[in-house]
């Protein structure tokens, strides 16, 4: 085998990752790939070993519920043939190489930077100088957008060439956020301080992160955790993704000038994040979770608050919900905007609500659970017009199945162990891999220690890394209006792309 | 129409009368207090994630402080979290709380510039940028003027262009790729202009302090006018520092 089969959440040596050479390995990977849209890459990255490069590829098989696992070693002066030039989805990763380390690729569309990492290889590329796709002509012009917006939301550059009102074509351009994570998890040594660095990837999927990191600390520490610890993580997984879907259906309304939507949806998200400061202290579940403990336990209390939380909740969501699905003015704006299709999601490879919209079902819920997950036959949001209304259906629902899950979750309270075994410390020269279906979609947190049971890398993919572009395409022939309300119906997060 | 009133209706009433005193549900990790206990004090600066507590009388840095609760988790006869929101205030050194500490951190009004009383009392516009902030204080910011909280009633707004505002509001540690257009920013607000730091990130870094990644340079060029601590903000420490800021008065000389 050319590969190895590992399952979400564990760990191996890394000597059990096969080595093999650079052709193998481009073969092994996109063929793995090929006509199997249940598979998809989750993460490919390199790191210095020696004076060259190791790089890892780790392809998920939904269908297998397995991770394949496996590695090359290159030059950094290496040019290489791309696996992008057979499929798409590998080219934000190819670039992320690129961009880190310098290896040239041969047939690469666009070897563009990403984020602009401070340790880059080319210092000489600079946010100033990117080099932004043009078409010459006439007729055609160029919008540009950011990085500041006019509202308050994150920084990122917007490039579009329209034609009158259309969209032709937009390019978006990254990295005002980047702030070191990957590098600050190797170099701040308490876990503590890497616990809050993973709550501060992306501040509104603080839940997704922080799982996603003490799966993979717990994972290297070699530690199964008690039946409480997985409990309360899905049920503030699923309070995220509720709280969210909720704020961002308001900020959809805005978009399309349906003042009564913002204003009920913007309300009604208030008393699920109050929930979340009344259990852990804090609106944005900072502080909530931590590697190997149960910081704040759910209790039968809060069992009760929550039920109460839900149904004060639901009638209000719903009611809501049936008038903005009726109202013409609104539907107008969201029916066939903003479309990609499957093959596109598909060629792209993007996760979770993403890939749902489209027909493409992507959910690390049902296909690689963790938590409780296993045990609720989770089945996925569905939609296939791949439009802002798709979109806002998913969240609708989803939201729906949230309060299912949870209201059924609640009826079992567990007791909480008297003695929580420590942590311990990671094991050496070991490789682990932690994915969790975050609001967005999937997030990967991967780690590679040294013979000491040191960091020597640490590996954060949000999903938005995959997403952002299927923003670009979607807006397409779309009129630049439409843009506020496509990106809305996404919402991604550029902290999470920038780290 | 008819069901647009039902909906309407069945929201109730949303908004908060009074912001300034206003109660936050549940358990909230707002000032801490100090007690004069004896403890291990090397152990308890050790556990801080942030290095924001140090000894000799013990003291914690709210502009450093995630608000975590661990402190206060190991050795809760030391350290205690009240539910007081009300934690912003003009002067840095306001921020760092000592042990028997049991006060509401405020603004200094006299530290405050007689143009911010003058012009900005009754209505003041403010552009936010974030600077790599991870989207938690942004979101409390909009927050802020939600129905519930609804900070225009103030007269306090955010505007789209820096040409309209009234002062800058900081989130984010500043990396260093959005250091220039931060400049940027800031040098298109006319005179007299205010900056607010909200956030542990931008006070002090937060967890990223010390990132080769951040450029924090524009914050040793200007004087910061208000620091809104959180982790994130709350909306009701924001609403209320900016208040504090702008209406409270001088003591008459
Ligand atoms: S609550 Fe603040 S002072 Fe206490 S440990 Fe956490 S960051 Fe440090």
């Amino acid at each position: 085998m050319n590969y190895i089969a590992i399952e979400n959440n564990q760990t191996i040596p890394v000597v059990a990752i096969p080595e093999v050479s650079y052709n193998e390995f481009f073969v092994l990977n996109t063929e793995l790939l090929a006509n199997s849209p249940e598979r998809h890459c989750v993460t490919y990255f390199g790191y210095p070993v020696g004076n060259e490069i190791k790089l890892v590829c780790c392809i998920a098989d939904d269908s297998a519920h397995k991770i394949f696992v496996s590695s090359s070693r290159v030059k950094p002066s290496a040019s290489l043939d791309s696996f992008t030039a057979v499929n798409f989805c590998f080219e934000k990763f190819e670039r992320e190489i690129h961009e880190n380390f310098g290896i040239g690729y041969k047939d690469h569309p666009w070897l563009k930077p990403v984020r602009y990492s401070q340790s880059r290889a080319d210092h000489s590329k600079t946010l100033a100088n990117y080099p932004f796709f043009a078409i010459e002509s006439d007729e055609l012009h160029e919008v540009g957008v950011g990085p500041i917006h006019a509202g308050v939301i994150e920084p990122g550059h917007f490039r579009f060439i329209c034609n009158g009102e259309q969209i032709l074509h937009l390019e978006i351009q990254l990295g005002y956020q980047h702030r070191g994570i990957e590098k600050q998890f190797i170099e701040k040594k308490k876990l503590l301080q890497r616990a809050t660095l993973a709550e501060s990837i992306a501040g509104d999927t603080v839940v997704g992160h922080t799982v996603a990191f003490s799966q993979v600390w717990e994972s290297l520490c070699g530690i199964g955790v008690s039946h409480d610890i997985g409990y309360a993580r899905t049920i503030a997984l699923e309070l995220e993704r509720m709280a969210v879907h909720t704020g961002d259906l308001s900020a959809i309304c805005t978009d399309v000038a349906y003042q009564l939507g913002s204003s009920v949806y913007g309300r009604l998200r208030t008393p699920l994040i109050n929930f979340m400061q009344e259990w852990g202290g804090n609106r944005l579940s900072k502080g909530l979770i931590r590697p190997g403990r149960n910081q704040f336990p759910f209790t039968h209390e809060l069992a009760n608050r929550l039920v109460q939380v839900f149904d004060a909740f639901e009638p209000d969501f719903l009611e809501m919900n049936r008038q903005l699905k009726q109202l013409p003015s609104a539907l107008s704006r969201f029916e066939r905007t903003g479309v990609v299709s499957y093959d596109d999601v598909l060629s792209i490879g993007t996760v979770g609500m993403a890939a749902r919209m489209s027909g493409l079902s992507r959910d690390i819920r049902m296909s690689h659970p963790y938590t409780l997950y296993a045990g609720l036959n989770h089945e996925p949001v569905i939609k296939h017009h791949g439009d802002v209304y798709s979109r806002v259906q998913i969240r609708m629902q989803e939201v729906s199945q949230s309060i299912y899950y949870l209201r059924e979750i609640v009826k079992n309270v567990p007791e909480i162990p008297e003695n929580t075994p420590s942590i311990g410390s990671p094991k050496p020269n070991a490789f682990a891999l932690s994915l969790v279906e975050g609001w967005r979609g999937e997030i990967c947190h991967c780690a590679v220690t040294d013979d000491k049971g040191e960091l020597i890398i640490y590996k954060v993919k949000d999903p938005s890394f995959h997403n952002w572009l299927a923003l670009a395409l979607a807006v397409r022939n779309n009129e630049i209006s439409d843009f506020p309300v496509c990106n809305k119906s996404f919402n991604l997060s550029y902290a999470g792309h920038d780290l | 129409m008819l069901a647009n009133i039902k909906i309407v209706y069945h929201q109730g009433k949303q908004f908060i009368p009074d912001v300034t005193k206003a109660k936050v549900p549940g358990i909230f990790s707002g000032r801490p207090v100090i007690s004069s206990e004896k403890v291990n004090e090397t152990a308890l600066v050790d556990l801080c994630p942030l290095d924001a507590i140090s000894a000799g009388p013990v003291r914690i840095d709210l502009g450093k402080c995630t608000f975590c609760g661990e402190c206060a988790r190991q050795f809760p006869e030391k350290i205690t979290f009240t539910t007081d929101y009300k934690i912003a205030t003009n002067e840095r050194d306001r921020l760092i709380i000592k042990a028997g500490d049991d006060k509401p951190v405020e603004v200094n009004p006299e530290k405050v510039r007689d143009e911010i009383h003058r012009v900005f009392g009754r209505s003041l516009k403010l552009r936010q940028v974030c600077a790599g902030g991870d989207n938690s204080c942004e979101m409390e910011l909009n927050a802020a003027n939600n129905v519930q909280f609804d900070m225009s009633r103030f007269g306090i707004d955010f505007v789209a262009s820096p040409r309209h505002a009234d002062g800058i509001v900081i989130t984010g540690p500043i990396t260093v790729n959005m250091a220039e257009a931060l400049q940027i920013c800031y040098d298109a607000i006319p005179d007299p202009k205010i900056i607010v730091l909200v956030g542990t990130d931008a006070i002090s870094g937060g967890i990223h302090a010390g990132s080769t990644a951040l450029d924090r340079s524009f914050l040793a060029k200007y004087p910061v006018d208000l620091y809104i601590p959180g982790n994130p903000a709350h909306p009701l420490s924001i609403i209320n520092g900016l208040l504090d800021l702008t209406r409270k008065l001088k003591s008459p000389k």
